[in-house]
């Protein structure tokens, strides 16, 4: 029994070198290149300065940056949660009420093709430019479409057997939802949520292009700009992505969490 | 016959798969004539989808020597020697039967009125005239075999791999297709390696059964099927049928029993 | 026949009252805040929620005496963001594409270069577009200095590339393996099995790329404007009636307008041309 555990936790770690070394590989290199031949190549200060520099410039302005890339995770924190949580209850709706639902999903689906960050100026004539609401409804806005028409297809993606089922046990619609549609519809909202949490962040970042506190990360990148301060600007894109990146990270995580069940988790596919 | 007479030729044909070495198929001989339609039965991991694809050159055999119309069967496969039918129709969803029918056509570069004709004596050949147009999802199963058994006369080959064709249709649908692959047979002349679950059909379609075992994969025995041509619905009423059938049950068990041996 | 016109005039219909559901909607929400006095979420009144006819009716108006309508410039200034898009989107979905099928055919380059064209999606590119645009303002090529708006064509390039390229790999992987055994035994070439059934087998998951980067394109094309003062686009619309929203409101909630119709036509263009070009059974929802 033991002969034949050991073979495959030792293979599986040997797999795990062979995906990551390319990976690693080229991480390194992109490092290198962009700290010594961007600037070899003659490649302007404007469009990538060397990383020295950038995190010379970090270092030079963390407080700023760190208490910028704070207000803007709030933001889109906030955003994230108002949008995501009304277009679970409308999607539970217009999936209780199927006509509605199917009539109005190419809508939906059409209406996450509107450049909502257009809207940031409108948001601010509401709330203030220097209020975050303007920033957290934009950030809602961009976050409502997808998990709306993703949570949707969800609950209404189900196998007519699994509903028959159902039927055949006289279940009440509550209790089809809560055993049938709504643990079939997680990897869609989970898959949404990701996009989601990307899009909050994005909204929060480039809402404050319009105009926002002086404080907010978005103006900062763009005041740096505006000062031809590149390194400063790249150090704010810098504290953006990465707070992105855990921002997705974390709704990843909780994915994996709740989907152990679910064969592309267990399959360890992205 | 002699080996030079046979469609296909093969001597010593083991395959393992694997570092755990499953045998799939042990010193596999066999030689099928022209002409004749050979019915490939067994119990689950017998080999005989594993055989069919050896003599297709989609596996390689780990030893052994095949022969294919008197070429290597990569040789074969390369000059497109065999046409092939799988469980799953695998037609492209994106085709229209027409054009499903006309793929290994476009492949092999024939020009475009050749391929409309062909394509209409196809059709006809299996009956679904006036489909042409239509999506494969908007066929039944049965149509939507009987478009890939057209597709893979396409080109005429001499030989036919066809690998449990109909195992996913019910079994009334079953037994028309099985009378309509016989027409369609003795139209054409090719020969036919048909791999099938289903004893009834193996006897109903065969010129000869190949029984196989499992454990490793192997020949048991061969059982000729003298039923006389052309086939139809009353042939399996025949009592020779039910001897014939009652035949190759018994050879199955008998392999099936020796290929049961106690846990390690 | 008579089913198609059928539908197409169900069609209408329920686009008639989607439209009216939302005029009552927004009317609605307009007479209750104004009634009520609330100011929760936000006050309402001509400021800061115009009624819909206004803002329709600004479209209609000249823009200054005597000069043309407002509606002339929107269409002008669309038709530069959408050309703007439009380029950005063709070259992104072609090296999209192309890198696609290099990764999906050369394993190696699936595990050097993927996990990066992943995680690269969650880097705010819409936050770079400042320095994308004012920055490649310097930059020139063998005399040659992109202009203005091929600037931001860069920014909707680099939101269409990513997704196309994640859904290439996606889509040519995705042709059934007994699809591909088939081909085999045809003694296909390489080519022939690229073209005639991984490529058709990935149009879904292309056509699924496209319409999330015609969308980006739109969107990264309307950013890019903004810092680099590009006058001619909706961006500069959007600054320019940001400044005068006090005075006439109306002006900016048309060019958003604008925006939405013209974000939600590239979308329908692809739908169009994913219509002609797949052919799939259709999606059923239970």
């Amino acid at each position: 029994m033991s002969t034949v555990a050991q073979p495959l936790v030792e293979r599986r770690g040997a797999q795990r070198v062979r995906t990551w070394v390319p990976a690693l590989a080229v991480f390194g290199i992109g490092l290198a290149a962009w700290q010594w031949l961007l600037p070899a190549l003659g490649i302007e200060r404007y469009l990538l300065p060397p990383l020295s520099d950038v995190l010379q410039a970090f270092w030079d302005n963390r407080s700023e940056l760190l208490r910028g890339g704070w207000i803007t995770f709030k933001e889109a924190a906030g955003g994230f949660v108002l949008g995501c949580s009304v277009a679970f209850v409308l999607a539970l709706v217009l999936a209780r009420w199927r006509p509605l639902g199917s009539a109005l999903m190419p809508y939906m689906i059409a209406a996450n093709a509107v450049p909502i960050v257009a809207f940031a100026p409108i948001t601010n004539a509401w709330f203030g430019t220097l209020s975050p609401w303007s920033k957290i409804v934009i950030a809602a806005l961009l976050c409502f479409f997808p998990v709306l028409v993703n949570t949707l297809r969800g609950l209404t993606s189900v196998r007519p057997e699994s509903l028959e089922l159902m039927r055949s046990y006289a279940a009440p619609q509550r209790v089809v939802y809560r055993r049938v549609r709504i643990p079939n519809s997680l990897p869609f909202v989970f898959s949404a949520l990701k996009i989601a949490s990307v899009l909050a962040m994005i909204g929060a970042v480039v809402g404050d292009y319009f105009g926002g506190s002086t404080e907010a990360l978005g103006v900062q990148i763009v005041s740096a700009v505006s000062l031809a301060q590149y390194e400063t600007a790249w150090a704010a894109i810098l504290v953006a992505s990465l707070l992105g990146i855990a921002f997705y990270a974390v709704v990843a995580l909780a994915e994996r969490l709740v989907l152990s069940w679910h064969p592309s988790i267990r399959a360890g596919v992205e | 016959m002699s080996a030079n007479d046979a469609v296909v030729s093969a001597r010593g044909i083991s395959k393992t798969f694997g570092k755990a070495g499953v045998t799939a198929l042990q010193d596999i001989e066999l030689d099928v004539g022209q002409g004749e339609f050979i019915s490939l039965i067994g119990p689950s991991g017998c080999g005989k989808s594993t055989l069919l694809r050896v003599i297709g050159d989609l596996v390689e055999p780990s030893s052994g020597d095949i022969l294919v119309n008197g070429k290597t069967a990569r040789r074969a496969r390369l000059d497109r020697d065999y046409g092939m039918v799988f469980q799953a129709a695998v037609l492209y969803d994106w085709r229209t039967v027409a054009k499903n029918i006309a793929l290994p056509l476009e492949l092999m570069g024939f020009d475009r009125s050749m391929r409309a004709a062909r394509v209409r004596e196809l059709m006809h050949l299996v009956e679904l005239e006036g489909f042409d147009k239509h999506y494969p999802w908007q066929l039944s199963g049965g149509m939507q075999q009987r478009v890939a058994i057209a597709r893979a006369l396409s080109f005429s080959p001499a030989l036919l791999l066809m690998d449990e064709p109909f195992g996913a249709l019910d079994e009334m649908t079953r037994e028309r297709m099985n009378l309509e692959l016989l027409r369609i047979w003795s139209e054409i002349g090719s020969t036919v390696i048909f791999v099938t679950h289903s004893i009834s059909e193996a006897v109903f379609l065969s010129t000869r059964v190949v029984v196989m075992s499992a454990r490793p994969g192997r020949i048991t025995s061969i059982v000729p099927i003298d039923l006389p041509h052309p086939r139809t619905f009353e042939t399996r009423e025949d009592p020779r049928f039910f001897e014939l059938v009652t035949e190759v049950r018994e050879a199955l068990h008998a392999s099936g029993a020796d290929a049961v041996e106690p846990d390690a | 026949m008579r089913s198609r016109i059928g539908s197409a005039a169900v069609r209408a219909a329920t686009l008639l009252l989607v439209l009216a559901g939302l005029w009552a909607l927004w009317e609605g929400y307009r007479k209750l805040w104004e009634s009520t006095g609330w100011t929760r979420p936000f006050p309402v009144n001509a400021t800061t929620l115009p009624h819909l006819h206004d803002i329709v009716g600004a479209l209609f108006d000249p823009i200054r005496e005597g000069e043309p309508l407002l509606a002339r410039y929107m269409i002008d200034a669309a038709l530069f963001t959408a050309k703007e898009a439009a380029v950005g989107f063709a070259i992104g979905a072609t090296v999209g594409f192309l890198l696609g099928a290099l990764i999906a055919r050369f394993g190696v380059l699936q595990r050097g270069v993927m996990p990066y064209v992943v995680a690269s999606q969650t880097i705010p590119i819409l936050a770079l577009a400042p320095i994308v645009v004012v920055g490649l303002g310097s930059v020139s090529i063998a005399g040659w200095t992109p202009k203005d708006w091929m600037r931001v064509s860069v920014i909707a390039a680099y939101l269409t590339f990513f997704p196309v390229t994640v859904n290439t790999v996606r889509g040519l992987r995705s042709a059934d393996p007994a699809a591909v055994e088939l081909m085999q035994s045809y003694a296909a070439r390489e080519w022939s099995v690229f073209w005639k059934l991984r490529v058709p087998a990935a149009m879904p998951y292309l056509f699924s790329a496209f319409k999330v980067a015609a969308t980006a394109s739109v969107v990264g094309a309307v950013i890019g404007e903004l810092p680099s003062s590009i006058q001619d686009g909706l961006g500069g619309w959007i600054i320019n009636f940001n400044q005068y929203y006090a005075l006439e409101p109306e002006n900016l909630w048309a060019v958003n307008l604008v925006a939405a119709a013209l974000g939600i036509s590239f979308f329908l263009v692809v739908v169009l041309v994913e219509k002609l070009v797949v052919h799939r059974p259709p999606e059923r929802l239970v």
